[in-house]
């Protein structure tokens, strides 16, 4: 096995939740063949440690990206328009993870 | 054979098979096909390696003669070891190695399932904290087994020796003698004859998905129940036992 050729499979995005209701967040990523290989290794290589209680995987071409030049158009005009948060809302203290 | 004898080599006896299926797996640390994989099967050596640690502790427990888990694991020889023979075949290849994880994850779901109702509380307890990681095991050995089984020309091929080699290991799994008799009685044992029957049709089931195929009339070796094994167990224990053999007092 070379460096030149990969064979170890596609390489799938890795997503844990870590208790129901919270967002799935993205912890990195694995190679695997088929999508219950992705899924085990996935439970493998970032729960054993208790890291969650549920998992997500995507096949890494699936993911469509923004790239570093969009940056400015993208994210820059954002900067000055403080009114778009909900800071003038006084939240109820029952609501979590907003 | 008093009922204590009895649970003692019981004990030895499911103790053993996942000390030395650990042992073998732990044998494929640093050179698992890739990565992912290495990790997998080493997680699931750890996995085996903590139900031995719990079902010897219970053994020296219930021997009573002052010797502890480690006694047992690092300082009985191969006559004294009762593991099943299939645990102690050579890895091979990974076909082969996923083929005998699978037929022992099979076995042992099955097995610990009916555990978890065992009249023994501790054995009972052992079993209801082991079935969780085995049910795992079964789902990823399972999986492979159809992968390789039904995958390319070469696995296939592969799948089919290892097959050809192993299967003949499988049959005294469910041989039972005077311990099985006198704890079946008193409800801490299993009749393996009732395991033998899901066990089967998991094999069925699974060597189908995979395109594989055992072959009538396999002569079954036997033999681990009287402590008789294959040549394979004394280069294992030799390996696994050698470090607490020449240093006692050795610790992490």
């Amino acid at each position: 096995m070379g460096n030149t050729k990969d064979n170890q499979g596609a390489l799938w995005e890795v997503f844990v939740q870590k208790k129901p209701g919270q967002p799935f967040v993205h912890c990195g990523n694995l190679h695997a063949y088929d999508k219950e290989m992705a899924l085990q290794n996935a439970r493998d290589l970032y729960t054993r440690r208790n890291e969650g209680t549920a998992l997500w995987v995507v096949p890494t071409d699936a993911i469509v990206s923004s790239s570093p030049e969009d940056i400015g158009p993208f994210f820059e005009p954002a900067n000055d328009k403080v009114y778009r948060h909900p800071t003038f809302y006084i939240l109820p203290e029952e609501i979590k993870h907003m | 054979m008093t009922s204590k004898e009895a649970l003692f080599k019981y004990l030895l006896r499911l103790g053993d098979t996942s000390l030395i299926l650990a042992q073998r797996n732990a044998e494929w640390c640093g050179h698992g096909p890739f990565l992912e994989e290495d990790l997998a099967l080493t997680n699931i050596s750890l996995d085996l390696l903590g139900q031995s640690n719990a079902l010897l502790t219970y053994a020296a427990q219930v021997e009573d003669k002052g010797r502890k888990e480690d006694d047992l694991a690092f300082h009985r020889t191969e006559r004294e070891y009762y593991n099943t023979l299939i645990t102690e075949q050579s890895n091979g290849d990974y076909g082969k190695t996923i083929l005998r994880q699978f037929f022992c994850d099979a076995f042992n779901f099955y097995l610990f399932s009916e555990l978890t109702k065992s009249k023994d509380q501790t054995i009972a307890a052992i079993a209801a904290k082991s079935i969780k990681e085995i049910t795992y095991h079964l789902r990823h050995s399972s999986t492979w087994v159809e992968r390789l089984g039904d995958g390319t020309e070469e696995s296939h091929s592969r799948m089919q020796d290892a097959l050809n080699e192993l299967y003949r290991f499988t049959g005294e799994m469910f041989e039972m003698n005077e311990v099985d008799q006198i704890l079946i009685k008193e409800g801490i044992a299993v009749d393996l004859n009732n395991i033998k029957v899901d066990w089967d049709k998991k094999i069925v089931e699974v060597l189908n998905a995979a395109s594989l195929k055992t072959s009538a009339n396999t002569f079954m070796q036997r033999g681990s129940r009287d402590g008789i094994h294959t040549e394979n167990l004394g280069y294992i224990l030799a390996e696994m036992q050698s470090l607490p053999r020449s240093m006692p007092e050795a610790k992490w």
